[in-house]
């Protein structure tokens, strides 16, 4: 088992950056992804984008390339295609790479795990031909692969209109947008406002894209509701269903790319046994941390979208943080080199996250899409739907531990990724209580599928 | 092989290309696709039916969340194709329902 | 709070601390009798044994010590088919009972030929009536063709079975419903004072009182029991399981380390720990679950394991229920035990009519607590 000062979950801008300054302060460092090349999410395939034309992505995911340079050459043991299914209290890190489990031991542990798109349940959602929009820019940056029209994009968040406008570029025909941010959002973000004009920067990006969408002569429809997709008889989407100012409208269409903005990783936070906290604006759990990105549990720190969203200018300067704070426990650091690194960087950060209360509430999603129809499937997995769910938490379930021991919600292969919100929302919903009363799945390692055969192997794989 | 609404592919960088078997079909994908990517890019889709309900499912999220794009690679079931790249002569087989325990495993039909 | 029941001075006429598998039984068969019954239950992060249990009917080697165990677990695994008969017509649900018979699969010849001397002792015991083979490994592969080129042999008992344990949670609470049963969930049970003629039951913001209680709550029974004058020195042990990804249907029977489910996973465990209360897992005894279902059933090698949990067992020290009346305070009884899927039919049945002063099929005398030191 080899013992590292640090080991990072994740390569994406949080990883990636904390692993380069910890490097820079002679830690020894682990990086374990789980993809093939370092970026995460946001700068997927930066080593080697796929795209000839770089004016589809945009400059933003191109300055990925500033953090994967000093990345490359840091002495960092990058290990690539990893998949990390438990990390004990006692910072032992247990990974699967090529058919092999084997373990790690880590003075410190960094998760930068980053984001997953919140689940958007809406009856069909399920349905061949509908992706997450974050699917879809994947495949542009990864292979440079557009989806089939007719196409629709559907939902809420400035992805949302980003990836409309990058398959715009791309000389991709949309045949709509259709924003389902409810017209109250823009009121109740209102009282952030202060925040707003500090981040204005970001704003101005955000609204540039709608614009740019609009001039290009894209349909974009707004205060869209009652969104449902419709199967053809093949078993593939072949309609959109919804509600545009009051009118019912279908449209044809061959894929549906939906976003409802991003929500943390915690399945790995959640299994190590770190506290988490309901987060009323972004509406969904964070673990907590201090200003470092400390945990509760001694050594075990999380920076980036993994410990609440901020996207991914904020995670390179939390990752970073982290990694002074981890140098500084490991003796590695004296406080004062410590603050003078860390001083500019927090008022950095400090506009930058200025605006969040400001976007978390404009873009919080619409009830129907956090508490759906009946015959909506909330749980993709073992196929149980929204009204199964509402069912149990009347007969007394009072959380979604108990709703699915009744309905096998939860139990599928992703193990709850996909509807632990929605499940924990429609109980709350149900028994006039909040998320979190209602609480969430208790989560157990193996956090990821692997066979009983690495399993088994697990004690010959660590014999060093 | 379905190949009606195929992904389709822009003008990229240039990269190795990989040929791949789909169903036993043939199929030229990019270095750097994930299976997912190149059933998609096949139109190989839905790449799968449940087993819970036998309903069709294609890849949805891309990034190792959902399980949805779970397939047969070169004899191992439920892989997750999204988190793995293609290689020269691998075997992708879309799975239909529950995986079986076949391959001259167990020898007497259940 | 209301009054329920006009007919007697009391909310209910029996409170149950506890909703898992034990409670629910034993409040089913009291619906069944008439009685009106409310169950405490705790919140959605309580212990529950009964979510984490393995679903198995079992009978062959269960009470090699203890004779009334023995046959208390033989009359309940007759008892099952017609309780689950009830249920399905209750509320529509298949529980997936299968009592076909268990293999009990061994890896060395030592342990095999240490389970056949048991058995037959057993069967001695029973005068004759306890139906056993033993198998060299050929017979067993030729029972269940998946099992390994490395196995000794196996134990076979036409008695055992299994069942879906998380369809017959939902079951016997979807029936509790119907039939009139109140559920209290989520609030604490705070203090249970004995009445000259009953008890109240104490929650925060309301007080029931009930002409009889029974303790069904698992290890919570430890500090539940002493202020009613009862003792049930229970401890948790830890089983993990595993849970593999769902395969076509490929194992026949059940062994007391794996079975199929309906659903068509794979459900791996019986570790025992002595670890507290704490229900995770751990790489290294999955592991040591893992390998040794790979010995036993070698296709399982490729299989992807999709969830893992650990579970409390309940255990008194020396493994056996126990059933106890209070003699301080009559109508106040505890119910332990940690077989709660295989003694559930007796739980619905002769537990109930013992709890009513009836006269029971059994002598439950064996299971008082008075066997444990205080």
């Amino acid at each position: 088992m080899k013992l590292y000062d640090l080991v990072i979950v994740g390569a994406g801008p949080a990883g990636m950056a904390a692993a380069t300054a910890a490097a820079e302060q002679g830690l020894t460092v682990a990086v374990l992804d789980e993809q093939a090349a370092p970026g995460g999410q946001i700068y997927r395939a930066i080593s080697a984008p796929a795209l000839r034309d770089e004016g589809i992505l945009g400059p933003d995911y191109y300055h990925g390339r500033r953090l994967l340079a000093p990345f490359a050459r840091a002495a960092v043991d990058y290990i690539p295609s990893a998949s990390v299914w438990e990390i004990t209290r006692e910072r032992e890190v247990r990974f699967s790479a090529g058919g092999q489990a084997r373990t790690l031991r880590a003075g410190r542990i960094l998760l930068a795990t980053g984001a997953q798109e919140r689940p958007v349940p809406f009856p069909g959602w399920q349905l061949p031909g509908v992706m997450s929009c974050g699917a879809a820019q994947i495949m542009l940056k990864t292979s440079g692969l557009t989806p089939p029209a007719p196409l629709v994009l559907a939902g809420s968040g400035p992805l949302l209109l980003l990836i409309a406008l990058q398959l715009h570029r791309a000389g991709v025909d949309i045949a709509a947008v259709l924003d389902t941010t409810p017209r109250d959002n823009y009121l109740k973000a209102g009282r952030h406002v202060g925040g707003a004009l500090r981040g204005w920067k970001v704003l101005v990006k955000g609204l540039g894209y709608l614009a740019r969408l609009r001039a290009s002569g894209v349909a974009c429809l707004s205060q869209v509701s009652q969104l449902r997709a419709e199967a053809g008889e093949d078993g593939k989407l072949a309609r959109v269903h919804f509600t545009h100012q009051g009118q019912p409208r279908t449209l044809s269409a061959t894929s549906l790319l939906v976003h409802q903005g991003v929500v943390p990783n915690v399945q790995l936070s959640r299994a190590i046994g770190i506290d988490h906290r309901w987060d009323e604006q972004q509406l969904c759990w964070r673990p907590v941390t201090d200003s470092w990105g400390e945990t509760n549990i001694p050594g075990i720190f999380v920076a980036g979208d993994g410990a609440g969203i901020g996207g991914a200018a904020a995670a390179e300067q939390a990752g970073r943080l982290a990694s002074w704070q981890m140098a500084r426990q490991l003796g590695c650091l004296d406080r004062q080199d410590r603050d003078r690194l860390a001083t500019p960087v927090r008022r950095a950060l400090a506009p930058v996250l200025a605006i969040r209360p400001f976007l978390d509430v404009l873009y919080q999603p619409a009830r129907e899409f956090l508490t759906p129809s009946d015959d909506t499937l909330v749980c993709r997995c073992e196929e149980v739907t929204a009204g199964d769910v509402r069912r149990f938490a009347r007969m007394g379930c009072t959380g979604p531990n108990q709703t699915k021991a009744f309905s096998r919600v939860g139990m599928g292969p992703c193990q709850g990724r996909m509807c632990g919100l929605t499940v924990a929302q429609i109980i709350a919903d149900t028994r006039q209580s909040t998320p979190a009363e209602v609480g969430y799945y208790r989560i157990r390692s193996p956090i990821k599928p692997l066979t009983l055969r690495e399993l088994a192997n697990l004690g010959d794989t660590d014999q060093p | 092989m379905q190949t009606d609404s195929p992904f389709n592919r822009l003008e990229t960088a240039s990269a190795a290309t990989v040929t791949i078997e789909i169903d036993g079909q043939p199929f030229t994908a990019r270095e750097g696709d994930s299976v997912a990517a190149a059933l998609l890019a096949a139109g190989a889709i839905p790449s799968r039916t449940t087993p819970v309900s036998a309903s069709p499912r294609a890849p949805y999220c891309m990034m190792g969340v959902c399980f949805e794009c779970l397939v047969e690679v070169d004899g191992l079931a439920n892989v997750q194709g999204c988190m793995v790249q293609v290689s020269e002569g691998m075997r992708v087989r879309r799975q239909n329902g529950a995986r079986a325990l076949t391959q001259g495993d167990v020898h007497e039909a259940v | 709070m209301s009054v329920r029941n006009h007919a007697s001075r009391h909310d209910t006429d029996v409170a149950i601390i506890g909703g898992g598998l034990v409670g629910m039984s034993l409040a089913y068969g009291l619906l069944h009798q008439g009685k009106t019954v409310t169950v405490f239950d705790e919140g959605d992060q309580a212990l529950r044994a009964s979510r984490g249990n393995f679903g198995l009917v079992w009978v062959q080697g269960k009470g090699d010590t203890c004779p009334d165990y023995a046959r208390l677990t033989r009359l309940s695994a007759r008892l099952w088919p017609g309780l689950a008969s009830e249920l399905r017509q209750d509320t529509g649900i298949d529980i997936e009972l299968q009592q076909n018979g268990g293999l009990y699969v061994c890896l060395d010849q030592a342990s095999l030929q240490q389970r056949a001397d048991m058995l037959a002792r057993m069967q001695q015991d029973a005068g004759g009536d306890y139906p056993y083979e033993v198998l060299t490994a050929e017979q067993a592969r030729q029972k269940e063709p998946a099992l390994g080129p490395t196995i000794a042999g196996a134990t076979w008992s036409p008695m055992d079975g299994h069942l879906n344990p998380l369809l017959l949670f939902r079951a016997l609470h979807q029936a509790f419903a119907r039939r009139g049963g109140r559920l209290i969930n989520g609030q604490p049970v705070e203090h249970i004072r004995p009445l000259p003629d009953g008890f109240d039951i104490r929650l925060p913001g309301a007080c029931l009182s009930a002409g009889k209680v029974v303790l069904a709550a698992g290890l919570g029974n430890k500090t539940l029991a002493p202020p009613l004058g009862l003792h049930a020195p229970v401890e948790p042990n830890r089983g993990q399981v595993l849970i593999t990804e769902r395969l076509k249907p490929f194992i026949h029977y059940p062994t007391g380390h794996v079975r199929q489910t309906g659903e068509g996973t794979v459900q791996l465990g019986d570790s025992k720990e002595d670890v507290g209360l704490d229900t995770g897992t751990t790489a290294e005894e999955l592991g040591k679950i893992a390998a040794r279902a790979i010995r036993m059933y070698p296709v399982l090698e490729k299989v992807r394991l999709i969830r893992a949990w650990g579970a409390l067992r309940v255990m008194t020290p020396d493994g056996y229920p126990i059933y106890q009346q209070s003699d301080r305070y009559p109508g106040a009884y505890v119910v332990t035990c940690h077989s709660g899927v295989t003694l559930g039919a007796a739980h619905a049945g002769p537990l109930v009519d013992w709890l009513l002063g009836k006269d029971t099929e059994i002598s439950l005398e064996a299971f008082s607590a008075d066997r444990f030191p205080l």
